[in-house]
């Protein structure tokens, strides 16, 4: 019998503008990165609320990143703005209750970026694999 | 410990009830312990005379009790704000939380106040009688006639101790000197635990965040979580109620009410102090607090009315999160 390699679990937030058609590229070049990426739309970085990300972790999720248009190419203007704030602030927030700062990342990936996507998302699911599964974040009641 | 005695603050809660500038007055009243001061409304000399007490132990901000009580009064209300306060109220202000119009200051001045767990800590349970008694406190207790004297300056409330501000930035009326804005070393534990590894401060917050019993005293009293329909109210959120034991929501909850605050919170230290589990939730809040200062520069919240708080503001040029972890100041 094979012992299953262990997978990290990531949740990828992709702004509708740029990131997800950045996946998308990504798809149609072909390029590979790993099947356990699950990716969410959003109509923007900002639409992602902080309680998305602790969901996701409470679910079961290894890591969280977040994808959205270049500063400064936001769809609506000034939307990813407002994330690099947040998720400054909740990200160095969760490193300092000892959740390791390598769990989530903040990436801008424009329309363009098919090959950045997908060398993000391989990069990421690499540190993530490093770190093994996340056990602080999880909540037993949510786990199936 | 206090240079301000009940009787100056009655004689001017009197004057300004008597002579109709306010029709109520918010201050403090006997709770079941003298340690217990609980905010009351007074409505007349009589039961200022009767009820109103000053003691080490005043330290509820009021600010909060305006939200509900300065629109239920016919006039204008009389609160008495110490210096740290005058944030909240500023803040609350700048929130559109109250009318000021309704509002009446007296700003009184602050020595700091005591923490009962620290008294706990020295004479024990039992505590009969506390009475202050210059810079010593006297304890009586069950077990023992004689009073117990310890130095005030020992159990000093821990906001007390990193005090920020004796600058009152809000009233209509001062009693005493104007004081000043004072450097503290309130940074100095977040820093230490900021040094430490990842696995050091998860265990560090496991240990304090496990005690927690969810009884959302910390919220209650805050100044800044004055939403009328709170997320903890929800039974549907999934963390309204207490968690079985190594569960994140122990976490979660901590996480997203210090969040809810970050840019809001003036580090009253209301959340700790009535905290009956004694966990360090100005550690959280001053984590926001130092980051927010470092990241996108000083800010102190309700320094005036009107500021806009830091998370729902930007720069082009803010730092990215990814180089949060990349300052000098790595936390690895
Ligand atoms: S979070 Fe705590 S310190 Fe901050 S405003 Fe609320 S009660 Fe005060
Ligand atoms: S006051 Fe203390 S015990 Fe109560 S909910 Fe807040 S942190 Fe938990």
């Amino acid at each position: 019998m094979q012992v299953n390699e262990y997978k990290p679990l990531i949740v990828a937030f992709c702004c509708n503008w740029c990131s997800y058609a950045g996946a998308d590229l990504a798809g149609n070049n072909r390029l590979a990165y790993p099947a356990d990426v699950k990716i969410i739309r959003v109509p923007c970085s900002c639409r992602v609320n902080p309680m998305f990300i602790l969901r996701a972790f409470q679910r079961g999720a290894d890591g969280v990143i977040i994808c959205g248009c270049h500063p400064g190419d936001c769809h609506y203007t000034s939307g990813n703005y407002y994330t690099r704030r947040r998720m400054a602030a909740l990200f160095s927030m969760l490193d300092y209750l000892g959740i390791e700062k390598e769990r989530t990342r903040v990436e801008w990936v424009s329309a363009a970026e098919g090959a950045k996507f997908a060398a993000t998302m391989n990069d990421f699911a690499k540190t993530v694999a490093s770190l093994g599964e996340n056990k602080r974040l999880e909540d037993l009641r949510c786990k199936k | 410990m206090q240079k301000i005695t009940r009787d100056q603050l009655v004689s001017k809660a009197s004057e300004l009830l008597s002579n109709g500038t306010v029709c109520c007055v918010l201050g403090w009243g006997m709770g079941e312990f003298d340690y217990d001061v609980t905010p009351t409304v007074f409505n007349t000399v009589e039961e200022l005379n009767n009820g109103f007490v000053f003691n080490d132990f005043c330290g509820a901000n009021f600010s909060k009790y305006l939200v509900s009580k300065a629109a239920k009064c016919d006039g204008k209300i009389l609160v008495l704000l110490k210096p740290c306060d005058t944030y909240s109220f500023n803040q609350l202000l700048t929130e559109h939380r109250f009318d000021r119009e309704k509002v009446y200051v007296v700003g009184i001045p602050c020595e700091g106040m005591a923490d009962v767990s620290k008294v706990k800590a020295i004479c024990g349970e039992g505590i009969l009688a506390i009475s202050s008694n210059g810079d010593n406190i006297n304890v009586t207790t069950l077990y023992d006639e004689n009073p117990i004297v310890i130095n005030a300056a020992d159990v000093l409330a821990e906001r007390c101790v990193n005090c920020k501000s004796k600058k009152h930035v809000a009233y209509d009326e001062l009693l005493g000197d104007e004081g000043e804005v004072i450097e503290s070393n309130r940074f100095d534990e977040v820093a230490r635990l900021e040094a430490m590894s990842a696995d050091e401060r998860f265990a560090f917050w496991q240990n304090e965040l496990s005690r927690c019993i969810r009884c959302n005293a910390c919220r209650d009293a805050c100044p800044a979580c004055t939403c009328e329909k709170c997320v903890f109210d929800n039974p549907n959120s999934g963390v309204e109620n207490k968690s079985p034991a190594n569960s994140f929501e122990e976490k979660l909850f901590h996480i997203i009410r210090a969040y809810h605050v970050a840019g809001r919170c003036t580090d009253c230290g209301e959340c700790s102090r009535v905290c009956p589990q004694n966990i360090p939730l100005h550690l959280l809040n001053r984590k926001f607090i130092k980051d927010i200062n470092e990241f996108y520069g000083d800010y102190q919240a309700g320094e005036e009315v009107g500021m806009r708080a830091p998370l729902v503001n930007y720069t082009t040029e803010d730092l990215e999160p990814g180089e949060v972890f990349d300052r000098g100041a790595d936390n690895a």
